[in-house]
């Protein structure tokens, strides 16, 4: 049964350089990196070493704790480099394509005809699970759970994010078949959040998905919210996440039988010069597609997502796994004389203490200064206005802060992960590290409850 | 200006850790970081933040705290040549420097006492020095009488700051108003000199009061079966009592700056008024013959500090409560309490004091029941679903 859910607490940063629904193939990536630090929690185990030769579709590296569950190479190459960080912690591996893309093979089949251990399996060797993501926690599902539904959120409502109908409107079909794969995961049902504005879009018509819309600002289009509203998750209870990116190469997965991990992602932020939609692949490199897009006045800072949740990168660095978007915003890394006294006509603020508050309606340049020190709580009542869900995140926080895990667990640590609570830390006054704090939450509750 | 950043870029080497000047290290972070808001930006977590901090959420309150204390510095004049008999010859200027004399002094002791020491924990603690004395230093001043010693004022600042406030760790974490504290302390140190008829109004070099003069509050004539006091003085404010309280007027537009900014709780402030209002009513209601129970109930609002108490001390973010529905208990409760103490307790002449601070206790017990609430609701909740 489709439901409409009004929500009214959250906030849209109206942050300049939105991307213009214009499609242009991004220069072809010299090379392709795959960042085991993309997935919370995993230990990874190489399976390659440098000069190996991949195919698309072969092994690059697994789960320790889960071997079934491997992440592959998306083209046929060379194995470049295998970069390592501190305690020789891998931080990603580098594989650069060969000109003639050589194929793994897998089964081409409607998934509607085969099994939930087959579907399963080729999802596995195909390197596409890791797209399916387990809450509680936001972590790796684990292949031999069955989970209650699986979600999927059909829009992204954080700042900047690309338009989904535009950059799926050419993968129904996929879409359609990644679905019908899903469906065959679990006994429960498959659900699709969509906003009203999509009531004609491509999501709306899919089959075998129950739709519900969500109407608000963002986080609205955060699955976690989406979740918490149809079917929440208590103590015991597991359901599935998967975007829909990793939907749409699942489909085509069983459609082609072979991975075809093509992507469009938005090229955005108020340093862009003609912020529009490019399309690439999987883990690309940003060098070529960066070097004469952007504005270079200021000092740039480059993030692979979005301004809330997405990780900083170097402009030689590559593509996020789960990422649709890249961001490019002013480090705004400088002194400003009494900024905290002046009337702000130019500030956007999620507060009523700046003159932008009387423009509702212009988009500002926005950077990535802290605009003040970090303070201890004070204020009240700042968090709850930006997360839609009966959550009460200060009190969460503090359970975290304390490391109480039964306060954790009925406070509803099963519920959020990092994204769910990024609008308080970007509005908090006290500059506190919401995201951080969380995740350390999260991360007690994995060593303590499991 | 650049000059004025490489002064304090060049010297940062000084005050920092195994630096000559490492003493001066918390109060070289606060004026640098007055001046000009840091450079550093995010790490982790969110690469965009609000451009609000503690520093404007506090000015902003010091800004609303401005109609009333520019009204406390005229009320002192007023009310000193009033005593004397002598309004018609004293000019608006006259009262306005008189007053200025008289509480500008009582604000430089405040902060000077309040910051310094503010400065030496931080410091200590290897923290930045934190904003929320900006707000209480502001505060103290305007709930004194205007005669109140410099002493007095020093050494009620300091208990606040280091009892109320530093033991518990610093701005965030104390339990009660640190500026209620601070008066409470000289309430029940100093009781002679802060209470009576004589301490509102600065009477030096007066020999003799006007005729009829008596200098007493409203509320404490009130309290002696005397409510015939002046309705329209009493909302504009030139009646005596503590140097910000009087006038109403101010304080609403306080009060409107406050709410409209979002930093100040409408909750709060309009909960306590409707406590205020309802025990006001009560009171009315018991039929009893003294004149103080039969105060028309609104009228409540226009006497003593419960309008400043509600607007500006009972919203404090920190040691009032912190949830949404908690807000409208502490606020209601604390509006019954402060006329209930106000009016039937003779041994205190003003019940808002009181009742902030008793409430202060009692807000974590109110969120705790709020958040427990939150608990079942939400274990109701995956019971339905199961």
């Amino acid at each position: 049964m489709s439901k409409h859910f009004k929500l009214k607490r959250g906030l849209d940063i109206r942050l300049k350089g939105a991307a213009e629904p214009l499609l242009k193939d991004a220069p072809a990536p010299r090379t392709i990196a795959l960042k085991p630090t993309d997935f919370f929690g995993l230990t990874p185990k190489l399976s390659v070493k440098a000069d190996t030769r991949v195919k698309a579709g072969d092994a690059l590296f697994f789960d320790k704790y889960h071997p079934e569950i491997i992440f592959t190479s998306p083209v046929s190459g060379t194995v470049n480099a295998i970069n390592r960080g501190e305690r020789r912690k891998i931080l990603e591996v580098v594989v650069e394509p060969d000109r003639e893309q050589e194929f793994r093979t897998f089964t081409a089949a409607d998934p509607l005809t085969l099994t939930r251990e087959e579907i399963k399996k080729q999802i596995l060797a195909s390197g596409l699970w890791p797209f399916v993501k387990q809450r509680p926690y936001g972590i790796l599902a684990r292949p031999e759970d069955t989970p209650g539904h699986i979600f999927i959120s059909g829009f992204d409502s954080s700042p900047l994010a690309p338009d989904y109908e535009f950059i799926f409107k050419d993968d129904r079909e996929a879409l359609q078949q990644g679905i019908n794969a899903l469906s065959k995961l679990t006994d429960g049902s498959v659900y699709v959040g969509l906003s009203p504005a999509q009531k004609n879009g491509i999501f709306a018509s899919l089959n075998n998905v129950v739709i519900n819309t969500f109407e608000g600002p963002h986080p609205a289009g955060n699955v976690g919210v989406q979740i918490h509203h149809v079917s929440p998750v208590f103590k015991g209870d597991v359901v599935w996440t998967v975007s829909p990116q990793g939907v749409v190469y699942m489909g085509r997965l069983f459609r082609e039988g072979r991975l075809n991990l093509s992507k469009i992602i938005a090229l955005t932020g108020p340093e862009v010069k003609k912020p529009h939609y490019y399309k690439t692949i999987q883990g690309a490199e940003l060098t070529d597609l960066l070097s004469n897009t952007t504005k270079k006045e200021n000092h740039e800072r480059v993030i692979s997502g979005n301004v809330l949740t997405g990780t900083k990168t170097d402009p030689d660095d590559h593509l996020g796994f789960f990422d649709q978007m890249v961001t490019v915003i002013p480090e705004g890394d400088d002194y400003e004389l009494l900024g905290w006294a002046l009337p702000g006509n130019d500030k956007f603020s999620a507060s009523n203490t700046f003159l932008s508050r009387l423009f509702p309606k212009k988009e500002y340049v926005l950077n990535a200064n802290l605009h003040g020190g970090e303070r201890a709580f004070v204020m009240t009542g700042q968090y709850e206005k930006f997360l839609p869900m009966d959550i009460l995140p200060v009190y969460l926080l503090k359970a975290v802060i304390t490391n109480d895990i039964d306060r954790m667990e009925q406070l509803g640590i099963y519920e959020v992960v990092e994204e769910d609570l990024a609008l308080c830390e970007y509005a908090d006054t006290s500059k506190i590290k919401v995201q951080q704090i969380l995740r350390e939450g999260i991360h007690a509750m994995i060593k303590e409850v499991g | 200006m650049k000059a004025l950043r490489n002064f304090f870029e060049k010297t940062k080497p000084y005050v920092g850790k195994g630096g000559k000047y490492h003493w001066l290290h918390s109060t070289h972070d606060a004026f640098f970081t007055f001046l000009f808001v840091p450079k550093t930006t995010s790490g982790s977590g969110t690469h965009i933040h609000d451009y609000i901090d503690m520093k404007r959420t506090m000015s902003i309150v010091v800004l609303a705290l401005v109609p009333a204390l520019l009204f406390g510095i005229y009320n002192a004049g007023y009310q000193h040549f009033g005593a004397l008999g002598q309004l018609a010859s004293a000019s608006f200027t006259d009262r306005f420097v008189f007053g200025l004399l008289k509480v500008m002094p009582i604000i430089l002791v405040s902060y000077a006492v309040g910051l310094g020491i503010e400065f030496i924990f931080a410091q200590f603690r290897g923290h930045e020095v934190n904003e929320g004395f900006l707000v209480t230093g502001m505060l103290i001043p305007l709930v004194m009488p205007v005669t109140t010693p410099l002493w007095m004022i020093a050494v009620s600042t300091a208990f606040s700051v280091i009892f109320c406030k530093e033991v518990f760790g610093g701005t965030g974490m104390n339990v009660w108003n640190p500026a209620l504290v601070a008066r409470a302390f000289l309430f029940f140190a100093y009781p002679a000199q802060i209470s009576g008829d004589a301490v509102w109004i600065s009477a030096e070099g007066v020999e003799k009061m006007a005729d009829g003069f008596t200098g007493a509050t409203p509320m404490a004539k009130a309290a002696m079966g005397d409510t015939g006091f002046d309705l329209w003085n009493a909302f504009i404010g030139l009646i005596p009592g503590s140097i910000g309280e009087t006038s109403k007027i101010a304080i609403l537009i306080g009060a409107l700056i406050l709410v409209i900014t979002g930093i100040g709780s409408w909750r709060i402030m309009l909960s306590m008024v409707l406590g205020g209002l309802f025990m006001g009513i009560l009171l009315n209601l018991s039929g009893s013959d003294n004149i103080y129970l039969a105060l028309p109930f609104w009228q409540h609002l226009l006497i003593g500090g419960f309008l400043f108490g509600a607007v500006f001390m009972a919203t404090d973010p920190v040691s009032a409560a912190q949830t949404t529905k908690g807000k409208w208990i502490y606020g209601f409760l604390t509006g019954v309490l402060a006329i209930l103490i106000r009016v039937v307790n003779p041994a205190y002449p003003e019940g808002t004091m009181m009742a902030i601070l008793l409430m202060n206790t009692f807000a974590p017990l109110i969120d705790y029941w709020v958040v427990q609430g939150n608990i079942t609701r939400r274990l109701k909740r995956a019971g339905v679903k199961a």
